[in-house]
């Protein structure tokens, strides 16, 4: 019994200069500001002059902030542009990683520079990105209905018109994640033992249920993963947002987290800022919970 | 376009190079926008082959933002930040899963919660507690949070706790210390782990906009995506400047891609980490 004490005690000591720079990293950039988030959600502070602990205090106004942010229409339709984004954005996204992934897993010769290509678009960063399709989506100078217009479509104004802005967005989206989700199931894809290939080719399946016996639920976990990771995403839009549209036209692209950032380093209301993003953490841990009871209808564990 | 499993050989080419097409066209877009006159920006219809294709953007970039700082900056912070991440995801993740300290599970758990807390909500405190230390506008603010990656200890604690112990204690009866067997002996057993980590990280670094927006406002320390930003900001009709810089600041990151798609042949996919 002893003798396992003193094990203890010296892995203890053996682990902590291991430990030790991940441990100050997660007190000073993850504990702190949470705890401090924590507290500015209840006050009005504006972010200008000194920060001490008597600033929670001081400033301290309970829970009106939330109050507030819940009976604001602006909070409300902030959330309901995001979910619009997710209705447009996912089954594209989807429908298009799926298509990358197929491509790829097919083993041509091809695949191996057609991955590169696929993926360019995640690597470019985001500002970068935004600012191209800023063009593209240009109503009279863009390419995308100069294209339109060989079809005899006369494109939309894209991006300065409140109906059309939010898809324009999601083409950019699609098209900048497709080849990281297209990648990610490429993955999930070749992770699935060929023998059950094998087992149901000898039964004589036919093509369509290998993929919907075999394929699809073997890959349900991969799937699900890609889900639940682009629901969260989609709900920290922010930079194709702002360079983009900057919120507008008329607050019609308006997203939490643009309004969090304008809040907090624009309008100088960093309280109310803070309780807006302990909402949105709230409404993104809600989903995230649903879809993990979800899951259990249609995510097959291999045992 | 069908959607079955099998696709046939023609369908095959004919959907990978539909997509190809839709993947490209912004980037051509971008290319030939850049080599564009001011003048033919705005010409009706649009221009698919600039008829007199200059460097000029180019080379306004430079003069409009000191661009070629700002390539600086981005590689210095991203290769710092990726060193950092790499050492300290590392160490931690050998204690969790090697040394199994007691009580390295509920650290490990503590650090995987934490990473369920979005940037939004810390971005605020971490302004003000980097304010605080008078630490605003230093390569320092935008480069400590690699200290601590909850993904990379993650990803890492999963590959080693795949790795038997008896290396571990093989390497303890041939009298190696802790230090040596996790520098000699297990560091260089996941190196695709590692090399993943690696590119994600690098890459996040070298994209990252929302924390250096936050912290970074002195032109000279600003990286790459805030000086397109910031250019954005003063010529954001200048499309023939604005393309250019896009595609300055697009390069490095995909030679990166590239040279770590070629070294690694084993079959790992980079940014595709199966889970």
């Amino acid at each position: 019994m002893k003798r396992k004490t003193s094990k203890n005690a010296r892995k203890m000591i053996q682990a902590i200069p291991f430990m030790l720079p991940s441990f100050i990293g997660m007190i000073i950039f993850s504990l702190l500001p949470i705890i401090t988030a924590i507290g500015l959600s209840f006050t009005d502070w504006s972010g200008l002059g000194e920060f001490s602990l008597s600033t929670i205090t001081n400033n301290f106004i309970g829970l009106k902030n939330y109050k507030q942010l819940l009976g604001n229409a602006e909070f409300w339709m902030s959330v309901g542009h995001v979910l619009y984004f997710i209705a447009l954005y996912i089954p594209l996204a989807f429908i298009s990683a799926m298509l990358v992934a197929l491509i790829l897993n097919s083993s041509k010769k091809v695949s191996g520079v057609l991955r590169v290509l696929y993926y360019i678009p995640v690597l470019t960063s985001w500002v970068a990105a935004s600012l191209i399709w800023r063009w593209v989506l240009s109503s009279q100078y863009g390419v995308l209905n100069s294209i339109l217009s060989v079809f005899g479509i006369t494109g939309p104004d894209w991006l300065t018109n409140k109906y059309w802005a939010m898809p324009g967005i999601v083409l950019a989206s699609v098209w900048k994640d497709m080849g990281y989700y297209g990648l990610y199931i490429f993955g999930g894809l070749r992770g699935i033992d060929p023998t059950y290939y094998e087992a149901a080719r000898v039964d004589g399946a036919n093509k369509r249920t290998i993929l919907f016996k075999i394929t699809i639920p073997l890959l349900s976990p991969t799937l699900f993963y890609c889900l639940i990771m682009s629901l969260i995403n989609a709900f920290q839009l922010f930079p194709q947002v702002q360079i983009m549209t900057g919120g507008g036209p008329n607050g019609a692209t308006q997203v939490p987290v643009e309004r969090i950032y304008t809040y907090a380093f624009s309008y100088f209301k960093m309280g109310y800022a803070s309780a807006y993003s302990w909402l949105l953490f709230v409404i993104i841990l809600i989903l995230t919970l649903i879809q993990l009871k979800a899951q259990k209808a249609w995510v097959h564990y291999e045992a | 376009m069908k959607r079955k499993f099998g696709l046939s050989d023609l369908a095959f080419y004919i959907v990978a190079f539909i997509l190809v097409i839709i993947v490209m066209i912004p980037f051509y877009w971008m290319v030939i926008t850049s080599l564009k006159s001011k003048g033919a920006l705005m010409a009706l219809p649009i221009q698919w082959i600039p008829e007199s294709p200059s460097l000029k953007s180019y080379k306004r970039v430079f003069t409009l933002f000191p661009f070629a700082k700002a390539i600086m900056n981005s590689i210095f912070i991203s290769v710092v930040y990726t060193l950092i991440t790499l050492v300290s995801a590392s160490m931690a993740a050998f204690a969790i899963a090697k040394i199994r300290f007691p009580g390295a599970n509920g650290v490990f758990s503590l650090y995987l919660m934490s990473m369920m807390i979005p940037t939004q909500i810390t971005m605020i405190p971490l302004f003000i507690i980097m304010s605080k230390m008078k630490l605003t506008n230093t390569y320092l603010s935008v480069i400590a949070p690699s200290l601590f990656t909850a993904f990379g200890i993650f990803l890492l604690v999963q590959s080693l706790r795949s790795l038997p112990d008896d290396y571990m204690e093989a390497a303890r009866i041939d009298g190696a210390g802790l230090f040596t067997t996790y520098k000699s002996v297990i560091m260089p057993m996941c190196k695709p782990v590692l090399a993943t980590l690696t590119i994600t990280t690098f890459m996040g670094s070298w994209n990252d906009y929302l924390w250096p927006l936050v912290m970074l406002s002195d032109k000279k320390k600003m990286t790459l995506t805030l000086a397109l930003n910031s250019l954005n900001g003063q010529y954001g009709t200048e499309y023939n400047v604005l393309m250019a810089g896009c595609l300055i600041s697009m390069l490095p990151i995909i030679i990166v891609y590239i040279v770590a798609q070629t070294q690694m042949k084993q079959g790992i996919t980079v940014g595709g980490v199966k889970g």
